[in-house]
């Protein structure tokens, strides 16, 4: 459990923290819809080459961030293992043709070049992000997250909300595990090892304390920011709000023309899929 | 009883408060079913509470947030359709406030078995129809894996909400003053 703590920000001192957080969401968010519409493959590896070249600048440590990539390497595998069984012509029919490694055409699992393909373009869009993600949580304060999610148009009274959020994480964590172990202390097996309704049970055991005093915290926190006048005033500054410098700028310029590619490219496929198979 | 502009910050700190408990809830207390990123959801049933006692707006935002928050630290990149459906559904259990009206502490069994219905119906149109819909346009996933998984996860947070849920509000509801329980004296 200790390992799945939040993978936590620390100034690394590259370009990458002195980018301003806002510039740092936009291309975020930019490259991952991007990303999500596309299935070119060969612009799916452009962009992943280029996120891990920007990740090596970030100088994060691999083993820092070992836990998380094995459990997205374990989840997209098994995603990938499903697709298969579910549908293991799809790649077929999106392609058009229909080209056998393995098997015959009759049966029912068989395997096709298409479907190969098309398995590892959807492994490519799991993980083309993982890289830009990582970077963006490690390099990115999280006080100065919730100053860009303003600065970007969102309203303030949102981004407010979600700086409380990633303000109590950690102590609803750790309300979470001190319930937790007294609760097991007075007898719940929680573990993997206990049947499964004696976990259910038990997870109601830690909710209901957990629920009931963050309630009560909802009330003093509320309490208290309306003491100080919150939510009086049309806009709101941020002290961790950084001004755009001209590589923001930059940055900016570099993510619009690998989304404009990106779209250029649809045009070029006539859809979102790159048919390779023609 | 309370001015708007102290709901308006309630609602405020209600969402941030909701959505850690929601990304804590999501990431810990999570029991997988055996099929791939679905699993039973214990955070279903707090989405339940929190949209009785604080309405569509925070309870849509806390589990947006939460959930996104959540994707973006276990799988690296939200999934956004999912994301968007499970606001969609708190926004639904937020409508729910005004029927059950919990902060007047009563509820009586009609109306945990009206929520009940209303909540399966509410999971059904998220999990089963809009959620795999998403996937396949959005991601050209296909389609019998994401109704699988759609199918799967409209079956467990519909019954993490009727067990989870259901206790929560009863819970809830017992430590309200209960409207109308004073008396003058003659």
């Amino acid at each position: 459990m200790q390992n799945q703590l939040l993978i936590g920000y620390d100034n690394r001192h590259t370009f990458l923290n002195r980018l301003s957080g806002s510039t740092k969401l936009l291309c975020f968010v930019g490259l991952s819809i991007i990303g999500m519409m596309t299935y070119d493959t060969r612009y799916l590896i452009g962009v992943m080459v280029f996120s891990l070249i920007i990740f090596h600048f970030s100088k994060i440590n691999y083993r820092d961030i070992k836990f998380v990539v094995n459990v997205i390497i374990g989840f997209s595998v098994l995603n990938l293992v499903m697709v298969y069984v579910f549908a293991p012509h799809y790649g077929v029919t999106i392609y058009g043709t229909e080209h056998l490694l393995l098997g015959s055409s009759q049966h029912y699992f068989n395997l096709t070049t298409e479907q190969l393909f098309y398995e590892f373009n959807l492994l490519l869009k799991y993980t083309f992000a993982v890289p830009l993600a990582l970077i963006f949580l490690m390099t990115t304060n999280p006080s100065e997250f919730a100053a860009s999610l303003n600065k970007i148009g969102i309203s303030y009274r949102i981004s407010y909300s979600v700086a409380i959020a990633l303000r109590y994480i950690p102590d609803v964590q750790n309300d979470y595990r001190t319930i937790s172990l007294a609760q097991q202390a007075r007898g719940f097996e929680m573990s993997k090892k206990a049947p499964f309704m004696t976990r259910v049970r038990g997870s109601i055991q830690i909710l209901l304390p957990l629920i009931f005093s963050s309630l009560d915290r909802i009330e003093v926190i509320s309490q208290a920011m309306e003491l100080r006048r919150f939510g009086k005033g049309k806009k709101r500054t941020w002290y961790m709000a950084q001004k755009f410098k001209s590589n923001d700028y930059l940055a900016l310029l570099c993510v619009l023309v690998i989304i404009l590619i990106g779209i250029g490219l649809f045009k070029v496929n006539g859809g979102r899929f790159w048919n390779p198979f023609n | 009883m309370q001015n708007k502009q102290s709901t308006s910050i309630r609602t405020v700190v209600a969402t941030g408060i909701g959505a850690a408990i929601i990304f804590v809830l999501m990431k810990f207390v999570a029991i997988p079913t055996g099929i791939p990123n679905t699993q039973v959801n214990v955070a279903a049933g707090f989405l339940a509470l929190l949209g009785a006692i604080f309405g569509p707006v925070a309870a849509g935002l806390a589990v947006f947030i939460g959930h996104a928050l959540n994707d973006f630290v276990t799988y690296g990149s939200p999934w956004w359709t999912w994301i968007i459906v499970d606001g969609l559904i708190g926004v639904a259990f937020g409508f729910a406030k005004n029927r059950l009206k919990i902060e007047d502490g009563v509820l009586g069994t009609a109306k945990l078995v009206w929520f009940n219905i209303y909540q399966v119906i509410v999971n059904f149109i998220g999990w089963v129809l809009l959620a795999p819909t998403g996937d396949i346009i959005v991601y050209h996933e296909p389609a019998t894996k994401v109704y699988l998984q759609g199918i799967t996860t409209w079956l467990v947070n519909s019954i993490s909400v009727a067990i989870i849920g259901s206790i929560l509000l009863v819970l809830y509801a017992r430590t309200r003053t209960q409207r109308g329980s004073l008396k003058k004296e003659r």
